[in-house]
């Protein structure tokens, strides 16, 4: 049994199911509008959208693994290459590329040229510390958590924040080995 | 890997007719080892409660992908023994076959583990346990009312469920 994943994301995007970008980016804007309403304060609301995220992330690992049909990665660098170029492909249309890669291979940066959440946004100054699209972090935070992949994402660059171009540090922190959860009492 | 597979010597039950159900029954487990879907078509026999049926069943699933990984001669991705494996690490099992029933086996990288047991002389259902898998997230896993954990209710996962398998033949 070779496990041989998808290279790339292209032939599952084009066998899925769609929505219109315009109101898939709309709508997100809506959510994260309402949240500013609501929350008030720019840095729970970056909180908020990572935890959105994540709660996205934990259901969408389960899509993602039965339509690409990728069974194991060998290592963390497989794993990122998979995310940038099935998975956000996949869910997004769009792909990303990997690199900065640290020496022992447990930290790098994914790098968005295209990102549709962001068509027609611009950050006004009251919301200068605003994350817009922090529910990417959480997505894959909250997915490499269902495969035991404990990892830290963070933005280094953010267009809306004038750099050129989507920035998602990963790194990961810990691998966790399966255990029985049956204690011996039970 | 096929544990007594071959031997015909002990007496099988009757092959099913084609109009007949194959399958046993179901069993779907989360990474936490919680059973989120218990279904039975036959079944005649039951030894224990429910509970600890499926804690039985779950123990000998981690048990024998862990032999089945230590025991394995070509592959050198064993772990240390006695060390919990990495999900995905060393080779796993995929059905094993008594003289009265088979049991297929899939486990997904994020710890879903689908089991069917079926009559002895059914075929290959690594096929169709990848598509019981897909029905699992287009009918739970999307559905936003569900919560992740908690045992499986949708009416609609498992009227498509119990089609799907009755056509299994």
């Amino acid at each position: 049994m070779a496990p041989v994943g998808p290279r790339s994301g292209d032939a599952i995007f084009s066998s899925i199911d769609r929505v219109n970008a315009e109101l898939f980016t709309l709508t997100y804007g809506a959510i994260v509008r309402q949240l500013l309403t609501d929350l008030e304060e720019v840095e729970e609301v970056n909180k908020q959208l990572d935890q959105m995220g994540y709660n996205i992330g934990i259901r969408l690992i389960d899509e993602f693994l039965a339509k690409s049909g990728v069974s194991r990665c060998v290592d963390f660098k497989e794993t990122a290459e998979m995310i940038a170029k099935v998975g956000f492909k996949m869910f997004l249309g769009v792909t990303a590329s990997v690199s900065s890669w640290d020496a022992d291979g447990t930290c790098c940066s994914i790098i968005l040229e295209d990102n549709p959440l962001v068509d027609f946004v611009e950050l006004p100054d009251t919301c200068q510390g605003l994350y817009y699209c922090n529910v990417l972090s959480g997505v894959i935070r909250g997915a490499l958590e269902m495969v035991s992949m404990k990892t830290e994402v963070t933005w280094t660059r953010d267009v809306l924040r004038g750099d050129d171009a989507y920035e998602l540090q990963v790194k990961l922190l810990k691998q966790v080995a399966e255990e029985y959860p049956y204690k011996d009492d039970e | 890997m096929q544990f007594f597979g071959g031997s015909e010597i002990s007496p099988s039950p009757p092959v099913p007719t084609a109009s007949g159900n194959n399958a046993h029954m179901m069993y779907v487990f989360n990474r936490n080892g919680i059973c989120l879907l218990y279904k039975e078509w036959n079944r005649p026999l039951h030894t224990l409660n429910p509970q600890q049926d499926h804690k039985l069943m779950f123990g000998l699933l981690f048990s024998l992908k862990s032999l089945t990984a230590k025991m394995d001669p070509v592959n050198a991705d064993k772990g240390n023994l006695g060390v919990p494996q990495l999900p995905g690490q060393g080779c796993s099992f995929h059905s094993f076959r008594t003289n009265t029933y088979k049991l297929s086996f899939m486990e997904t990288p994020s710890g879903i583990k689908i089991i069917l047991v079926t009559h002895p002389k059914t075929g290959d259902l690594r096929e169709s346990l990848k598509y019981i898998y897909s029905l699992y997230v287009e009918y739970v896993v999307k559905n936003p009312i569900y919560s992740p954990g908690s045992p499986i209710k949708s009416e609609l996962f498992n009227t498509a469920l119990d089609q799907y398998v009755r056509s299994i033949s």
